[in-house]
């Protein structure tokens, strides 16, 4: 009894082989998967990219200057000037400024007595300069025991143009500066700016070292 | 009456005080650690250190550091990178914006600084240029040129095609027109002041050097019409320029 069942079961499952093994072998050829490439249920998995805009950044510095420009031939005068900056990285920024001073009679027309080489209003130096500052020794002055405040030792060099006893000048300037800020928004600085121009109202051409001490105070934005 | 505006000056000021505090971000630090220095620089010494798990309060940003502050109430400087793999409150991953050369491929406006040569004189240019298609820019360019004999104001509107952009050097052709104001040196010559429309075709090319910086060099073809009668001749100038440039 348990023989013949045995028999059966065996013959049945080599039919059922024979249907469906070969069968699907045949449709497989034909229609490759179509079966369980749906999925049921669909995740529906959003990846979220978040940026964030809404920190506010301080690259911007702009502020006001003000200090004794030494003119060659024409005096030492106090000269006030607005920079502003841009901080491209923690090492570079931009500065465009622009400045002026009231020169003095140069030491010829004093000696000569009457003569005037330049009108009163064109012996008033107007400047402007596009610059590219670099923060050479950025660090940390202590005052106290207690305070600490961020410090930079600044080189910086740029062109421009210096409108003077009726004529734009190309302008090459050079300096340097140091910029102490009291608060992460508020800046003290030290500048030390050289204007180098051509100056050709005594004859000859020459290349005329214009120095510009001035401090000042800026803010970031 | 006075008072009604002063109380609803003081309570714009507060919701706006209010607004302002409720904007910064609070972070859970997803690196390791994160060290916190004393000034938005890398030569500022490390003070304290934030390890994984704990948030943080981003106050500020100053060039590619934030300023932070810990739970206890203790400030610092963080460097982006270290912050790039922090996550938000929600568990999120938080990106911020560093600026690379994928940001300098479709940036919309760019500033810079030139100086070369304009027809013998020493010229100083800023321009802004503002990108219209991916390949096309609109650009405006105040020049001087200070020359022995005179000196000139310009402004120039052109459009330039940049075909190659994805080029490390990519170059550029350019065209445009504009209005030019020369003054002569009174010292030397007796001339006076005149303005003149003039005509430009331009080539040049620019790279991307590092982070927001963008270097150029372009040589331009000036036709300045000002030629007054028949047997005068406009004038053509040739220019040369470089300079640096930053894209936003």
């Amino acid at each position: 009894m348990e023989g013949r069942v045995r028999h059966i079961s065996l013959s049945l499952a080599v039919l059922l082989l024979g249907c469906f093994g070969l069968i699907p072998a045949v449709s497989f050829a034909a229609e490759p998967m179509s079966i369980d490439t749906e999925q049921v249920i669909q995740p529906r998995v959003e990846r979220r990219q978040i940026t964030v805009p809404q920190i506010k950044s301080e690259d911007f510095e702009v502020g006001l200057f003000g200090g004794i420009m030494s003119v060659e031939d024409f005096g030492a005068n106090p000269v006030f000037s607005v920079r502003a900056a841009y901080h491209i990285s923690e090492d570079f920024f931009a500065e465009a400024a622009i400045g002026q001073t009231k020169t003095t009679k140069s030491s010829y027309e004093r000696l000569s007595g009457a003569a005037q080489l330049i009108t009163s209003d064109e012996r008033l130096l107007r400047y402007y300069s596009l610059s590219l500052g670099y923060n050479l020794l950025p660090g940390e002055a202590f005052v106290g025991g207690k305070y600490a405040f961020n410090t930079a030792l600044y080189i910086i060099g740029g062109i421009g143009d210096t409108h003077f006893a009726g004529s734009d000048r190309f302008t090459i300037n050079l300096g340097s500066g140091y910029r102490f800020l009291a608060t992460d928004w508020l800046a003290i600085h030290a500048a030390l700016t050289d204007h180098l121009f051509d100056m050709d109202l005594f004859g000859s051409t020459k290349t005329t070292n214009n120095l510009e001490i001035s401090l000042g105070a800026t803010i970031f934005f | 009456m006075r008072p009604a505006v002063l109380l609803f000056i003081s309570q714009c000021l507060l919701s706006g005080l209010v607004y302002a505090a409720e904007q910064y971000r609070v972070v859970q630090v997803a690196d390791p650690y994160i060290e916190l220095r004393t000034g938005a620089g890398r030569g500022y010494p490390v003070f304290l250190v934030v390890e994984r798990g704990e948030t943080i309060t981003l106050l500020k940003r100053k060039t590619d550091w934030f300023k932070v502050r810990t739970r206890k109430n203790q400030e610092g400087w963080v460097n982006l990178k270290q912050l790039q793999q922090t996550l938000s409150a929600t568990g999120e991953t938080t990106r911020f914006a560093e600026t690379t050369i994928s940001d300098y491929l479709r940036y919309r406006w760019e500033l810079g600084v030139t100086g070369g040569d304009y027809g013998g004189a020493r010229e100083i240019s800023m321009y802004g240029a503002r990108r219209l298609a991916d390949h096309l820019s609109a650009q405006l360019t105040l020049s001087q040129a200070l020359g022995s004999y005179s000196s000139s104001l310009s402004a120039k509107l052109a459009l330039a095609a940049y075909p190659f952009t994805h080029w490390r050097v990519s170059p550029f052709f350019a065209m445009g027109t504009g209005v030019v104001s020369t003054h002569p040196r009174t010292s030397l010559v007796q001339a006076s002041d005149h303005t003149d429309q003039f005509a430009t075709v331009g080539i040049g090319a620019q790279t991307y050097l590092t982070r927001r910086f963008v270097f150029r060099i372009e040589y331009n073809d000036y036709i300045v019409f000002s030629a007054t009668n028949a047997n005068d001749s406009n004038k053509e100038i040739h220019e040369w320029k470089a300079g640096f440039a930053i894209f936003l």
